[in-house]
């Protein structure tokens, strides 16, 4: 089963201040993203926005609120309207995070973390089961950036990830800044959790900014998305690429989001790194 | 097995609790400094929804300052926590909150101006609807327009103040420098045109019309306790704005 039908190609996340220059300024993205919640309204200019866009461009639709970590079931109401969503735009990529959000009927709006052992395996495999029943299509599941970790955890989050996968049938979304800001902050060694991960059930990779902070006890690296990609993530993303071939990627940006151009030039970066697999496979 | 199956629902209920005081949860690690790597979630949790509240609310924030509104907003995060995913939509208690939080007591009309935001924010993402043209209009009510009942925009919502709120809304927009303005009640009307949201003005007695025709009262209804000149010149304003998206005549 494919999970993804984006194509091998680089997308932004869209905003809605770059609307007016992606439809006028000529490039190459292979397909947008937008977060599901931002689109959840009954109608108005976010909706207008986004049906004028998808004609143009493959959508990729990103959650950032189902808590599918969450201890407790799914959203019923949340669950209707990802669906309603999927239903209207028909995007090629459906992607939510291996975290949790929402607790005793508050939602915290942040990607929580969760310890990785068999308890919490079946409950996000039952969680997944669950949404690609609802929205009647497979999903990808993105690792998380995290800052600290769980004693009770028995599995290692790559083992979790590949449970997850063969077990629900659904892709993975694989951030290469959040796998170097998680081993980084934890002393581990991104390698060898790319070396960890299942490839082959990559449907979509993120590349996005961090921030840094340093602490006696090391570097603190937090998830921000608000500046460009860092060098040793482009490093490991090419290196990501040349084992597994050009896949669809996402450039990221949330924070003071600059210009279309910044996120143009960081695309272009992308396709520059995918074009050359490209070739090298080629030739 | 039994008490091990709930095990997530406990780990998960002391982060959650973790993240509104100053401790590490229990069964937390890290390679050092726990208690600042904790903080992220805690930091990130607590920026992510005051900074949803600016977004919501800049007009508010303009007018208290940025100190005032981010105390402010945390006390509400913390008593009032999203319940939605959806987080647009998160504030609507907001104006309510502030009428009733004792540091904002010198600013009567503050929690008007926050409801005219929260109002803009439904407007804007409102269902869309197919307005009437004012000869549609016309004929379709001609046959019977004292039982006729109208359908306004899904987008139009109605504002009323006891104080001046839509003035200080008003020049409390960047760019502009607040002055003076006169004491008294206002009422506004607020609705989408293409991209934006509008708020405009009323007198109160067109407020009161609109109000009337929004809940579905018959125009004869209306006109009985309306002088004639001002219940047509609101259809006109709510016919030239593209607010009137359908008639019925539900007693035909």
């Amino acid at each position: 089963m494919l999970q993804t039908r984006l194509p091998d190609a680089v997308g932004i996340g869209f905003k809605r201040a770059h609307f007016d220059a992606l439809r006028t300024t000529k490039n190459t993205l292979g397909f947008l993203e937008v977060h599901a919640e931002n689109y959840m309204g009954a109608g108005g200019p976010s909706h207008a926005q986004l049906a004028a866009l998808r004609t143009d461009y493959a959508l990729s639709i990103h959650g950032v609120g189902l808590s599918i970590g969450g201890a407790g079931p799914l959203d019923a109401v949340h669950l209707k309207r990802l669906a309603a969503l999927c239903d209207r735009y028909q995007p090629e990529s459906f992607s939510e995070h291996l975290a949790w959000s929402s607790h005793d009927n508050a939602f915290l709006n942040d990607l929580l973390p969760l310890p990785y052992d068999d308890e919490t395996l079946s409950t996000v495999c039952d969680h997944i089961d669950c949404l690609q029943d609802v929205i009647a299509r497979p999903m990808l599941l993105e690792n998380p950036s995290t800052y600290v970790t769980f004693e009770t955890s028995t599995l290692a989050e790559t083992d979790f990830l590949t449970a997850v996968a063969k077990r629900t049938g659904c892709g993975l979304l694989l951030d290469i800044n959040n796998v170097f800001v998680s081993c980084t902050n934890h002393r581990a060694d991104p390698r060898a959790y790319l070396a960890d991960f299942p490839l082959h059930a990559m449907g979509e990779i993120h590349l996005g900014g961090h921030d840094a902070e340093d602490l006696p006890s090391g570097p603190l690296l937090i998830d921000s998305h608000g500046t460009p990609v860092a060098d040793p993530v482009w490093a490991l993303y090419a290196e990501t690429i040349a084992h597994t071939g050009p896949r669809p990627t996402l450039i990221e940006w949330d924070t003071d989001v600059p210009d279309l151009s910044v996120l143009l030039a960081e695309a272009d970066c992308a396709a520059g790194i995918l074009d050359g697999v490209r070739h090298a496979l080629a030739s | 097995m039994g008490c091990a199956m709930h095990l997530h629902r406990d780990t998960q209920a002391a982060f959650r609790a973790a993240l509104s005081t100053q401790d590490v949860p229990p069964g937390i690690t890290a390679v050092g400094d726990l208690a600042r790597r904790f903080s992220v979630y805690r930091n990130t949790v607590m920026h992510s929804l005051t900074d949803a509240l600016v977004q919501r609310f800049p007009v508010v924030q303009r007018i208290v300052g940025r100190a005032f509104f981010s105390a402010t907003a945390k006390v509400f995060v913390v008593n009032h926590p999203p319940s939605s995913p959806i987080i647009q939509a998160y504030g609507t208690d907001f104006p309510n909150f502030l009428a009733t939080f004792p540091p904002a007591a010198g600013l009567p009309y503050l929690p008007d101006v926050a409801l005219i935001e929260v109002l803009r924010g439904q407007a804007y993402h409102a269902a869309d609807a197919t307005p009437m043209s004012p000869d549609t209009f016309r004929s379709a009510i001609t046959m019977a327009p004292e039982d006729a009942v109208l359908t306004l925009h899904p987008a139009l919502r109605l504002a009323t103040s006891e104080h001046p709120a839509m003035s200080v809304w008003r020049m409390n927009q960047s760019g502009m420098t607040p002055s003076t303005v006169d004491p008294g009640p206002e009422a506004a009307l607020i609705f989408r045109r293409a991209d934006n949201v509008i708020v405009m003005p009323v007198p109160f007695d067109a407020a009161d019309i609109v109000a009337k025709l929004a809940m579905g009262v018959p125009l004869g209804v209306v006109a009985r306790d309306t002088p004639p000149d001002k219940l047509s010149r609101s259809i006109a304003t709510l016919l030239s704005h593209g607010l009137i998206v359908g008639v019925d005549h539900p007693q035909a």
